[in-house]
């Protein structure tokens, strides 16, 4: 494994596996994350987004 | 919740109220420097003393607006929201009082500095070694004051503005530490660990990165906070939050080597580059949708409020400016642009718009509720909106159009193939009108500042009442946490804010490394010229006076390979040429021409009357004069230190080269004074303008075109 990045670190050769790798890496994660996300129940998510709001008796106010 | 007892406790706000005050404050100070500096660009004789010469006042500019306005608007809005969050009084008050003060120590050490010439000149990171140091021991304070808040919340849930918090903190302390990276000569004196190509990529992976995760991030966090409770409404979306947050601090990161396009960065990295600017559209309109569908059903209040009107402005002059960004990054966009007045604009609508707009929001809707009271006057509120505006529109159009114009008058050739503006400064004299607008735009944008800390002032002085400990209740948090079906995914996340941080932290470091490791260990990256040899000592010292008055802040010391600029200023400029530059000087803005290839263009004697005075050799010339080097000793004391630093950092001078030195720097200076006889001009060795000559006639004189042969 490390000589295969050896490799790579000599030489400017194989360099775009590198971005290559990342990209990959971060379109997993996204795709994981999106998905996780939208099966998320309403109701949970909900309560997440109300939570500014609750921390304080809101009076409405006019600046 | 399965916990009923109450526990009372109190909310800190005489912290808020503190950096509220300083934001405003260093607001006004930061924007006044900035007139200032648009102004000695039309009228050239306010450059009236040393202290006061463009190339010192820009970074001072730039570093109170950053660092001072918006820096400690981020920490009051942060201290504000995150104790209420988290339904806890902030870990320690005198954590709290530490980061206050020592903030403001920071912001006072860089008045005191860069004013004299010391300075790094790395752009946002001009601040010398020791305070690059206090900004480190602050900054974790803040981060062990946010985290132990954080820890004893009594909610169990961590609301998103708090994922861009912690984010912030994280990103900003690696940026910090990797682009201080500095070896210290004397007590204010440094030279960068890096030197030319490698220098000016970990420079603009900061320096994009600051303006990501300094001026965006914990913005977007104060927006998510602060946007719902003007509007009394949820955030459109929290599902997109989320979305937004991780994709937008992966992205982010990666998108710094659009600063260098068409420079000598390999071109790998600069389409890296690209790619990333160009995906970062989506994240960060996903989070200006979110932020202005949360107002969708509370549009009849925006007419009223203040408030919203800012916070409307505020995220719209967000998308405008992230949306610009990514254009600006397409290669054939950049070619224009760069080095133009386009990104003056460009950073402006970001810093007027966003920042400067969401922070007054934040004032007027936190003050009045502090003190209990209403805001001393709603129509000078709705003054400042509309002046504000106003200016931000006068700053920005005549910018756009200076910029155009310039490029086009650079790169525009007649029939006869021949440059059409052959004089650079043909092409500045053009902008003098537009620069006059720009003052314009700078005027009504400080107006309205003025006219908000006189809002602010009545307010605070009518109050009958300040609440310094805002009292509150909420149940303590379960010790034991019960999982119920159905349970939200994040939630091992969430409820374990230090794995949070460590994840942030790797989705940061995976593209920071990317983009940096193999351009550090690629031999190929960077060919050796044979010919390249390290500055003398003499021209040392002249480069450390062209940092000290901050020439890089008007001239760029890079060719592009352009035929409009090889016509004009010689040569390309090649990555092996840069090899002993610590730190690299190829600066990012125009205002005056390219200085790579100045030497041995003019004699000796143009350079002495030149900073004598730039209009002998220039007539309307808007450089400032720099008489004072022709007046000014040489200081030679620390010669010795600096070439053994330098030769710490790689630069291949001889051991006991250092003896040498002075008897070398005599040589050449002679060398230079005589030629100045020869023109007539008596001036002794020891001034400052021989060095500099030394040095400006030594640039881009590596290599000639023949002769750029690659060791490979």
């Amino acid at each position: 494994m490390l000589k295969f990045i050896k490799s790579h670190m000599s030489t400017i050769g194989g360099i775009e596996i590198y971005p290559l790798i990342s990209f990959i890496i971060f379109f997993v994660f996204f795709l994981i994350v999106a998905i996780l996300v939208f099966k998320e129940s309403k109701e949970n998510i909900s309560i997440m987004s109300n939570l500014p709001l609750e921390d304080e008796t809101e009076h409405s106010s006019n600046i | 919740m399965n916990n009923n007892t109450l526990e009372k406790f109190s909310y800190d706000n005489i912290i808020v109220r503190n950096f509220i005050f300083a934001t405003m404050i260093w607001g006004v100070i930061g924007m006044v420097v900035g007139l200032l500096a648009a102004l000695q660009l039309v009228f050239p004789v306010l450059n009236f003393a040393d202290i006061t010469t463009f190339g010192r006042i820009r970074p001072l500019h730039t570093n109170a607006v950053i660092f001072a306005f918006v820096g400690n608007g981020i920490f009051s809005g942060v201290y504000y929201s995150l104790q209420r969050l988290c339904k806890a009084r902030m870990f320690s008050d005198t954590l709290s009082r530490i980061n206050f003060w020592g903030w403001q120590l920071i912001i006072v050490s860089a008045v005191a500095t860069l004013p004299f010439g010391i300075t790094t000149s790395k752009e946002y990171a001009e601040l010398e070694w020791p305070i690059d140091i206090a900004i480190t021991i602050i900054w974790v304070v803040f981060g062990w004051n946010m985290f132990g808040t954080i820890l004893k919340r009594r909610q169990q849930h961590l609301y998103v503005a708090i994922w861009f918090y912690i984010g912030t903190f994280v990103t900003v302390a690696v940026l910090h530490l990797v682009n201080s990276f500095e070896i210290p000569v004397t007590f204010l004196k440094s030279y960068s660990w890096y030197a030319g190509v490698q220098d000016a990529l970990v420079q603009w992976w900061y320096g994009h990165n600051a303006v990501a995760f300094f001026l965006t991030t914990p913005y977007l966090g104060l927006m998510y906070y602060f946007v719902p409770k003007a509007a009394n409404r949820p955030v459109y979306s929290y599902r997109l939050s989320i979305i937004h947050f991780w994709a937008l601090i992966f992205m982010y990161i990666w998108a710094g080597p659009h600063h260098l396009l068409y420079t000598a960065l390999p071109d790998w990295a600069q389409t890296l580059g690209v790619v990333f600017s160009v995906m970062l559209i989506a994240p960060s309109w996903g989070g200006m949708l979110n932020g202005l569908l949360t107002l969708r059903s509370v549009w009849d209040k925006v007419r009223v409020e203040p408030v919203l009107k800012f916070f409307v402005v505020a995220i719209t002059a967000y998308g405008m400016a992230t949306f610009e960004g990514p254009m600006l990054s397409l290669k054939s966009v950049n070619a224009i642009a760069h080095y133009t007045d386009w990104i003056v604009a460009h950073v402006h609508v970001g810093a007027l718009g966003w920042n400067g707009f969401l922070t007054f929001g934040m004032i007027y809707w936190l003050i009045p509720r502090m003190y209990k009271t209403e805001l001393f006057s709603t129509r000078l509120a709705n003054f400042h909106f509309w002046i504000g505006t106003l200016g931000i529109l006068f700053y920005a159009l005549p910018m756009y159009w200076a910029g155009f114009t310039q490029s086009a008058m650079w790169k525009e050739f007649t029939q006869d193939g021949v440059l059409a503006y052959p004089n650079f400064l043909e092409t500045v004299l053009q902008l003098r009108t537009m620069y006059m607008l720009r003052a314009l735009g700078g005027v009504f944008y400080l107006t309205g500042v003025i006219v908000m800390c006189y809002n602010i002032a009545k307010t605070v002085a009518a109050a009958t009442v300040f609440e310094k400990n805002e009292e509150a209740e909420a149940p303590a948090l379960p010790a034991v946490y019960h999982a119920h079906k159905g349970d939200h995914w994040h939630r091992w996340i969430e409820r374990k804010p230090i794995q949070l941080m460590f994840f942030s932290l790797i989705v940061i470091l995976i593209g920071g490394m990317v983009e940096m490791i193999p351009t550090f260990l690629v031999k190929s990256n960077i060919p050796t010229i044979r010919s390249v040899k390290p500055y003398t000592p003499l021209e040392l010292e002249g480069r450390d006076i062209y940092i000290r008055e901050g020439c890089n802040n008007c001239h760029s010391q890079m060719v592009r390979p352009f035929r409009s600029e090889t016509v004009r200023y010689g040569e390309y400029s090649k990555a092996g040429e840069f090899v002993y530059d610590h730190p690299h000087l190829w600066g990012s803005k125009r205002t005056g021409p390219d200085l790579h290839r100045v030497g041995g263009k003019y004699p000796n004697s143009w350079h002495y009357n030149h900073m004598l005075d730039p209009t002998l050799t220039s007539p309307n010339s808007i450089m400032p004069a720099y008489a004072s080097m022709l007046e000014n000793i040489l200081d030679i004391s620390d010669t010795e230190k600096k070439i053994a630093a330098m030769r710490t950092l790689g630069v291949p001078y001889a051991e006991g080269y250092e003896k040498n030195v002075h008897a070398e720097m005599r040589i050449q200076a002679d060398a230079i004074v005589k030629s100045l006889a020869a023109d007539n001009i008596k001036v002794t060795r020891d001034k400052e303008i021989i060095a500099m000559i030394a040095y400006l006639q030594r640039l881009g004189t590596d290599i000639k075109v023949n002769d750029s042969t690659s060791i490979k």
